[in-house]
């Protein structure tokens, strides 16, 4: 049996706290929200963790989500103002040094490919970009996707290919990446299964898995199989297919707004609009081509309000961040008992 | 441009809630209920006519559902007629309204009457979007409007 314990709450922003980040060296937490603001917090074991400072003045409107380059020195951040910024603390201090225009309206989300030469970032516009970074902040932009019909509400990159995956306000999943012959970025698949917006998706530590979360109330598990694989699923035209081939309903009782996979422990834990955070793990004997999966931990009331985002440590096992309607972020560890 | 729905029926406004000797007792607690809701949303402007949601019966006492003890507030309102473009923004200003009114503890969805309009989905959908009624209310114009809206309730 698992069960969570809450650090010090993180208290500053004022409104919805949408998005946070964890630093990929694990001792920075990033979080920004409705007041337009992106406080950056020393991570500390106990009830530690501060204010390490706060980045203002980049956006009109609400900054929607924000992500950390893979080598830590950059953060991207996507705001309903329809511009990406993008920090970095080369002066010494974070500032803002390039802003990045194009979209039409909000931008909903943002994400570093793992070699951090690539960022995607998606909005109402139901558009998807990919940007080329090149050094001395510059940002060429490489694709404009329209496969999605709806507003598009996330982005998140394969964790070591450079595939793309998006999901929409449309129900859908799409996939991504760029043709080795023209360099084109194309779509190249659709997970479609949700019967309302996919909020959030994430892919485990190997890439051959998806985890989505929808509005529709449940999770599905996306399992990939390559041409001529052994359980003679069809692959048609394409290198790759994944298959939903787990729902994981029953379990949250409004939309689930973000989910996150942990590379290091497996575990799959998601923010609710109930208040809850849960935490799921796949059974041991379970079968990879039809998985279960347990709740091993249901936190009632995590928060006061609607959960927005959640998401692991990438360097310290079972520590856990997520942010709420209420104003707060919280840091989390999972305790066995 | 002419109007969507040019001769509207005009319904009978309630009366007003009568005040009982435990109005007045500090010490009474008393759960949130379907009257408090519509209270707060029936003098709500038509964004077409200079009348209340309440006149134009969009809004109804019996079409609201409270359930003070989990949280959970619903409000089914009805368009005058099946293809009013104002669909949205009335649906927008009765969530915004209980949005700032009820303690943030509650949850609110605000939805069609079923069968009462072309497109409820669709509007039902979007208002159900916690992310694009944020993003609405960041716009000028359109919280303008809303504002307008809801000065009279």
């Amino acid at each position: 049996m698992e069960r969570l314990k809450s650090l010090c709450p993180l208290k500053g922003h004022s409104g919805i706290v949408w998005n946070i980040a964890w630093h990929p060296k694990g001792q920075i937490l990033a979080s920004c929200g409705e007041d337009k603001t992106i406080r950056l917090w020393n991570y500390k074991d106990g009830d530690k963790s501060v204010l390490k400072c706060l980045l203002a003045d980049g956006h009109q409107r609400t900054i929607r989500a924000i992500s950390w380059s893979p080598c830590g020195q950059n953060l991207a951040s996507a705001s309903f103002d329809a511009t990406i910024a993008i920090w970095d603390n080369k002066s010494g201090q974070f500032e803002c040094n390039a802003t990045l225009e194009g979209h039409e309206n909000e931008v909903k989300s943002v994400a570093w490919s793992r070699s951090g030469s690539l960022l995607a970032t998606c909005s109402r516009d139901k558009s998807v970009w990919v940007w080329e970074v090149w050094e001395d902040n510059e940002y060429e932009c490489a694709a404009v996707l329209n496969a999605h019909s709806q507003d598009v509400k996330k982005v998140v990159w394969h964790p070591f290919d450079d595939i793309l995956a998006s999901a929409s306000y449309d129900n859908n999943v799409k996939l991504y990446s760029e043709d080795p012959s023209d360099k084109e970025w194309t779509c190249i698949g659709t997970l479609s299964s949700h019967s309302s917006t996919v909020w959030s998706l994430a892919f485990d530590k190997t890439g051959n898995r998806i985890v989505t979360s929808s509005d529709d109330k449940t999770l599905k598990i996306w399992q990939k199989y390559l041409p001529g694989n052994a359980e003679g699923i069809l692959v048609k035209d394409e290198k790759f297919v994944y298959k939903c081939v787990c729902t994981i309903s029953g379990y949250h009782t409004r939309p689930i707004y973000d989910v996150s996979w942990c590379h290091l422990s497996d575990l799959i834990a998601t923010a609710c609009g109930d208040n809850s955070i849960r935490i799921f793990k796949e059974d041991e004997l379970s079968d990879h081509n039809q998985p279960t999966f347990s709740c091993i931990v249901h936190m009632n009331n995590a928060h006061l309000q609607d959960i927005n985002s959640i998401q692991w440590n990438p360097i310290i096992e079972g520590i856990l961040a997520s942010c709420s309607d209420d104003g707060l972020v919280k840091i989390w560890k999972v305790n066995s008992i | 441009m002419g109007l969507d729905n040019e001769n509207p029926t005009l319904f009978i406004k309630i009366k007003d809630r009568e005040i009982t000797e435990t109005d007045y007792d500090d010490n009474d607690v008393e759960e949130i209920d379907s009257r408090e809701i519509f209270d707060l949303i029936k003098g709500i402007t038509d964004p077409e006519h200079p009348l209340s949601l309440e006149e134009l019966r969009v809004v109804d006492q019996s079409l609201i559902e409270v359930d003070d003890l989990n949280n959970i507030v619903k409000v089914l309102f009805t368009p005058t007629i099946p293809h009013c473009s104002m669909a949205t923004l009335i649906g927008l200003s009765i969530k915004v309204r209980l949005l700032w009114c009820l303690p943030s503890r509650f949850k609110i969805s605000v939805s069609i009457t079923p069968g009462t309009h072309a497109s409820e989905h669709a509007i039902n959908k979007q208002l159900d979007d916690k992310e694009r009624v944020a993003a609405a209310l960041e716009n000028t114009h359109l919280s303008t409007v809303l504002h307008n809206c809801i000065a009279t309730a």
